[in-house]
């Protein structure tokens, strides 16, 4: 057994043992920070797979954007367990049936002929030159050009539809506007008065 | 060198002796950074003392000496307070979540010194020379938000938990500004290395900086730079009058040392990255003989000097910012202005190559 071997035995055994905790946990943040654990480890994989641009920017963006967001909105929210946990052997068939049909779809895929260790060997070392975010690149805006900007416009609806759900002007409020606050001038606000001193009585 | 690698092989076999040969050798260079960092940082707060102290007309720190030299009077203070925080307790409050309460500080300084491995201290000197070096920092510095998060979480203190939220909210913004920024000087060097980053900026004069042709951007990195490091006037994360320290209200001693730590070496690095995009790296200002024989790694750090004085001279001279002021600089003003950018130079760079070639524009471009 080579190091990568062994390096990659380690990290998919945090990969699964993380991956497992983050569904058993009883905490919604330690919960949270095993995924973000998952996130990393999954990312070391990547790298062992010489796909340093994917892997830096699952951390980049999964980890260090949309992760914290995730803390922070599981830190704000007072989930209450015991209530979320009142459905559940009610729910499980269902669920259940869920987890099997998609265990089933996934391992149909997986078992063809297309997914043998033959078929996907791992890739050949390429040499020192070679840039994995160039060659992305370079794929991203010629070949699948559209169906990147299919994508990028689906993002910025979502995120269109999500202000256009959440903004309310509302007239009454009393926040101060820091725009129309640093437009002020000094003649605006100040007023010079000139007052005669006093004189000293003798 | 070679000599001990043949070693490690004859002992652990050829791969096995190869990967335990850079592991040991990594390790002594990632000594060979830290330790130096560290005492960077101690002397940063020193100079930070000292500078502050100066400019509000006072002396500063002027008791601790070294062997009662005199004119040293000053210098033993970081170590003076280095042994004090030593020394001290650490007290972990009884409501805590003590498993996140000790990780917090960990999860703080090692993405603030896992950054400093790819970063080129002369055309030569480098820990780790890998082709996605820029995105890779970006990685590591967003990751340091997750310690100030779960401290201010695990002391469960009000206090603290409000710091941390403040202090998440303002990181996450300005990173986008900051990563906006960077996408120029990526646009002109046309590398993620960092190496290659300073070699485009390689000519005649200082013309040839990033500086110059991105100075917008380069005025948006340093002011997220003190946003993100969350220093004065960005400092609402720790505001004293309002909510005591922030997200280290409840620690103490070597566990408040570590976040100290990471905040200052955050600042160093910062300004090592802006002198590196911006100022041209280890590359001298004139290339001609009295600049060139000074080597590159002085020019390093006299311009790493250079910017952190600004650091130091924005806390002296600024007022603190309002929440919702900070906010909106980060979104309304540093995004929009960036984003005009990106597409501006990019039109720059698609000019007919008669356009390009004009006087000015032949350096750059």
């Amino acid at each position: 057994m080579s190091f990568q071997d062994v390096i990659f035995y380690i990290f998919s055994a945090i990969l699964i043992a993380s991956a497992v905790g983050v569904i058993t946990v009883r905490n919604p943040v330690y919960s949270a920070l095993l995924l973000v654990l998952a996130f990393i480890t999954c990312a070391g994989l990547w790298l062992l797979l010489e796909a340093e641009f994917l892997a830096i920017t699952l951390v980049l963006v999964y980890v260090g954007a949309v992760m914290v967001l995730f803390l922070f909105v599981v830190m704000m929210l007072d989930i209450n367990l015991d209530r979320l946990r009142e459905g559940f052997w009610k729910w499980f068939p269902f669920g259940a049936m869920i987890a099997l049909i998609m265990v089933g779809e996934i391992s149909m895929v997986l078992m063809g002929k297309y997914f043998g260790i033959e078929e996907m060997p791992a890739p050949a070392p390429h040499d020192v030159d070679y840039s994995n975010t160039r060659e992305l690149g370079r794929l991203i805006y010629t070949e699948y050009v559209y169906a990147f900007e299919l994508a990028a416009v689906l993002l910025l609806v979502a995120m269109v539809a999500a202000i256009a759900l959440t903004l309310r002007h509302r007239e009454d409020k009393k926040s101060p506007d820091p725009s129309k606050q640093i437009q002020v001038k000094k003649e605006d606000r100040l007023r010079i008065v000139t007052i005669p001193s006093e004189k000293k009585k003798q | 060198m070679e000599n001990i690698q043949r070693q490690f092989e004859q002992v652990f076999g050829t791969d096995w002796g190869l990967m335990l040969f850079t592991l040991t050798s990594n390790l002594v260079l990632i000594f060979a950074i830290v330790v130096p960092l560290l005492l960077c940082v101690a002397y940063l707060t020193f100079a930070e003392r000292k500078i502050i102290a100066y400019m509000q007309i006072r002396v500063g720190p002027n008791r601790v000496t070294f062997f009662g030299i005199p004119w040293l009077r000053g210098w033993g203070q970081p170590i003076a307070d280095a042994v004090k925080a030593i020394m001290k307790e650490i007290v972990i409050p009884s409501g805590a979540n003590k498993m996140l309460f000790v990780l917090a500080p960990i999860l703080t300084i090692m993405p603030a010194l896992a950054a400093w491995a790819v970063i080129p201290f002369s055309p030569e000197l480098v820990l780790a020379d890998i082709n996605a070096g820029l995105l890779y920092i970006l990685a590591m510095t967003s990751m340091g938000i997750y310690g100030i998060i779960i401290a201010g979480w695990a002391s469960n203190s009000k206090y603290a938990f409000l710091g941390a939220m403040r202090s998440a909210a303002q990181v996450v913004s300005y990173e986008l500004a900051m990563g906006f920024a960077l996408v120029c000087v990526l646009m002109m060097s046309q590398s993620l290395n960092i190496g290659d980053i300073v070699n485009g900026q390689q000519g005649d004069s200082l013309l040839n900086w990033y500086l110059i042709p991105l100075f917008p951007m380069f005025l948006v990195y340093l002011i997220s730079g003190v946003a993100e490091t969350n220093r004065a006037p960005f400092d609402v994360a720790e505001g004293e009058s309002e909510i005591v320290a922030g997200f280290h209200v409840d620690y103490s001693g070597m566990a408040f040392t570590v976040f100290f730590l990471a905040e200052y070496s955050n600042m160093i690095l910062v300004a090592t990255l802006t002198s590196i995009m911006f100022l041209g790296g280890w590359l001298p200002p004139l290339d001609i003989a009295p600049f060139t024989l000074i080597p590159g790694f002085i020019w390093l750090l006299l311009k790493i000097a250079f910017i952190l004085f600004f650091f130091l001279w924005f806390r002296a001279t600024f007022p603190r910012y309002r929440y919702d002021q900070i906010m909106r600089l980060g979104w309304k003003v540093f995004i929009p202005i960036t984003l005009v950018w990106i597409v501006v130079l990019g039109l720059i760079m698609q000019l007919p190559e008669s356009i390009r070639n004009l006087p000015l524009l032949n350096i750059w471009f």
